[in-house]
């Protein structure tokens, strides 16, 4: 650049000299802060280099002297994130279930935590509201296969229903029609049998007293006398207003010629202990819980 | 680099004007005078008021802060001496904004820009400093003088001393402010100990930054480029609005006191203005009052001091420069009296609007209630079938308590016929009426279950009301919702 002191009038700067179509170019040089700025971040980034893993090997990478990994501040967070639990939680879990039910706080933190993890773990089969679907109960009625008070929910959920934990509840519809055990319209009488039970409609022509023998002779078992119910089987009640698989005949055809077994997972295990207590008292006080 | 070019440099050339002239350095001139004690007069009331104020303790009995004036985020509560405001009641801060900005153009259309000149805080906190720049290094002349000289020792230790004397200043400002944040003595002891939580030392830090920034070093930059209050403020005034005005019918042509004198005794005309510029000398803003009203002028009436001044020394009546308006420049000028109407349509319209706000939050806070409910229906399930038929539907109620004593409340529900109300977690005396205890001063969420007989004949949605009532005071209060049959 050849020597020049040409000035622009209205900035009052000086430009470069270079011109093109009667526009100049000013001098403006970058400011010493930024040009500075810029030379510590070069310093910083060997820096960076010594302390935090950063160059790629062939088979590894640099770990830095301080060793540092996101796995490891990912653990450290948790453990931050349960000592800063750590009291609350572990009042949950040293309470028994009746006592957490009776503390308005205890039960304001059960029903937060059990909401919170009944999101994550129970509503893909029990809906996010615990309304249940076809097969999967509705945890807001007071209909209980295996029983509605607090320390059966307990059970339930830690060891599950047909889960293969060694606690779990066993208990099975049988096929009764794959079986061979009865036929075709015998099952067809003792379905139309079962819906007189609850008082719904019949079919034309159906025989009440063949269905109430058969059911006495393959029914009674579980479902018990008068079909109410054996809660330690998880045998339904079939007398009542609630139908798990549904109540139409076409459904209970198919219910007793194919057999039920539906499989609730053992959360023992999974959760922790204080988690599940939380767990049993937010279904219990979802409004069904006995 | 700017300096080598001044505003004046450029105004004088045809180029177009760059967006922002370089800041030349301006040294006012103390001043004594009516308006001068006016602004010190406002400047101990305000910094009084806002230094002072989180320092007034107010009684509320006992678990309750005994801070008049406290924004207590974590528990969420403001209080203002006898008022206790909760986060729904946020509505109020509304209330303040409309009553703030009416009473703004209320004070615009009788005097001008009263604000800018003396009670906003930049004229304030920059007044304030400008008295330590006069205190340390002197006045305008002894400044400038010093600025244009060599550095000397005297000179360096005076503007050291001028500078912690404003970091002081500009620390007290941000210290000030986070105690209206929390209890005032003990944040103060923690402070001092190092106690006190990270973000009270951060916002001390920004607020120091700030004021010693904005009052210290960009003083009438910020009420040129960086305020939007000129703008609005100059389209609020009128032609009754008194502004800060020289009066050119009295003080044109101007000329000096000698040649006025003998002018005067020939029973020629002549100015008062002796065109001293003293009035430019003690701008804070540099201008010159005599170009006539203009967006730097922030209207603080020290220029009408040292012209009184001034005429009182020359002989001359006072208020050359005074606050008047065009329409009585106009009237003496044709020889007619001056008038001023402080009452007309602009001013009794503001002056209403402000009432009726007033009006309404006052009627608002009188009327708050202490006693609270809301409620949410379940959504999923809406209702659910119980084994014997019935139906059930669940609700979140949300119960308030602004009193500063735990009571107990029955709560009824009036709804589907046969109704039976249940309260999570409560097993109460009388199951056809749950009682609760709230707690004082809080919120309380309960889960309450609605279980009527299934009736085909009622329609699908019913409406619900929740009543709730204070067993020993008597209040009530409600909410509504529905019942849903599926």
């Amino acid at each position: 650049m050849s020597a020049h002191n040409d000035i622009d009038r209205v900035s009052g700067r000086l430009t470069t000299g270079h011109e093109w179509d009667g526009i100049k170019e000013l001098n403006t040089p970058l400011p010493r802060w930024w040009v500075l700025t810029f030379y510590a971040t070069i310093i910083w980034a060997f820096g960076y280099w010594v302390v935090y893993p950063a160059w790629p090997l062939v088979s590894g990478y640099t770990t830095g002297v301080l060793h540092t990994t996101n796995r490891a501040a990912v653990t450290a967070n948790l453990a931050q994130l349960e000592a800063l639990r750590g009291e609350k939680m572990k009042a949950l879990g040293t309470a028994s279930l009746a006592d957490i039910e009776k503390d308005p706080a205890l039960l304001t933190l059960a029903r937060a935590r059990g909401k919170a993890v009944f999101g994550d773990n129970c509503a893909p089969c029990h809906g996010s509201g615990a309304a249940g679907a076809k097969g999967y109960p509705n945890l807001n009625d007071d209909d209980w296969l295996w029983g509605g008070s607090l320390d059966q929910i307990m059970q339930t959920i830690q060891f599950g229903a047909r889960s293969g934990h060694a606690k779990t509840h066993e208990g099975q519809m049988l096929a009764f029609g794959k079986d061979g055990v009865l036929k075709p319209d015998e099952i067809v009488t003792v379905a139309n049998y079962v819906r007189s039970l609850s008082g719904l409609s019949t079919r034309n022509g159906f025989d009440a007293a063949k269905g109430e023998k058969i059911f006495a002779e393959n029914c009674v078992a579980c479902h018990g006398d008068g079909g109410k119910g054996n809660q330690v089987m998880g045998a339904p009640n079939l007398t009542d207003k609630i139908w798990l698989y549904g109540s139409d005949e076409a459904t209970l055809i198919e219910t007793i010629s194919q057999g039920r077994s539906g499989v609730m997972p053992a959360w023992e295990g999974r959760l922790d202990p204080a988690t599940i207590k939380a767990m049993a008292v937010y279904v219990h006080s979802l409004g069904g819980g006995k | 680099m700017t300096k080598n070019v001044t505003p004046k440099q450029l105004m004088s050339g045809d180029d177009d004007l760059p967006l922002y002239a370089p800041q030349k350095k301006i040294y006012p001139q103390r001043v004594s005078g009516t308006f001068r004690r006016a602004k010190w007069g406002l400047m101990a009331f305000c910094l009084g008021l806002y230094y002072l104020l989180p320092l007034l303790r107010w009684n509320r009995g006992l678990g309750a802060p005994d801070q008049a004036v406290l924004i207590d985020f974590p528990n969420q509560r403001f209080y203002f001496f006898f008022i206790e405001l909760w986060p729904q009641e946020i509505y109020y801060l509304t209330g303040l904004l409309i009553l703030a900005a009416f009473t703004l153009f209320l004070m615009n259309a009788l005097g001008g820009r009263i604000w800018c000149g003396y009670l906003c805080p930049q004229t304030v906190w920059t007044d304030l400093l400008y008295a330590v720049e006069r205190w340390t290094e002197g006045d305008r002349r002894a400044r400038i003088k010093a600025d244009a000289g060599p550095i000397t020792v005297n000179r360096l230790a005076r503007r050291v001393l001028k500078h912690a004397i404003w970091i002081t200043i500009a620390w007290w400002t941000g210290g000030a402010w986070v105690l209206y944040f929390s209890d005032a003595p003990s944040l103060v002891k923690d402070l001092a100990t190092f106690q006190a939580p990270a973000i009270a030392y951060i916002w001390i830090g920004i607020l120091t930054a700030s004021t010693y920034l904005l009052a210290g070093h960009a003083r009438e930059q910020v009420c040129l480029y960086m305020c939007p209050w000129p703008r609005i403020q100059a389209a609020l005034t009128d032609e009754w609005a008194l502004n800060v005005t020289y009066k050119y019918d009295r003080g044109e042509p101007r000329c000096s006191v000698k040649k006025g004198l003998h002018l005067r005794s020939l029973g020629e005309r002549a100015g008062d203005c002796i065109d001293c510029n003293q009035c430019v000398a003690v701008c804070p803003t540099s201008i010159d009052i005599r170009d006539g009203a203009q967006l730097g002028c922030i209207q603080c009436g020290l220029c009408i001091d040292a012209c009184d001044n001034v005429m009182r020394k020359i002989g001359r009546p006072a208020r050359l420069i005074g606050y008047d308006n065009d329409i009585n420049m106009q009237r003496r000028t044709a020889g007619k009296t001056e008038i001023y109407k402080p009452i007309r349509a602009r001013t009794v319209v503001y002056a209403s609007l402000i009432t009726v706000v007033c009006a309404v939050m006052l009627d608002a806070l009188l009327t708050r209630s202490l006693l609270d409910v809301n409620v949410l229906h379940d959504r999923n399930p809406v209702a659910v079938k119980l084994s014997n038929g019935a139906i059930r539907n669940g609700y979140t109620l949300r119960f308030l308590n602004k009193r500063g004593f735990d009571r107990v409340i029955a709560v009824d529900v009036d709804g589907p016929a046969n109704g039976q109300i249940h309260i999570v977690g409560v097993d109460s005396v009388t199951p056809d009426r749950p009682m609760i205890v709230l707690a004082r001063d809080a919120t309380t969420e309960l889960r309450v279950l609605v279980t009527a007989p299934f009736d085909e004949k009622v329609e699908k949605t019913q409406p619900v009301k929740f009543r709730i009532t204070d067993i020993g005071l008597g209040e009530v209060a409600s909410a509504t919702d529905h019942f849903v049959t599926p």
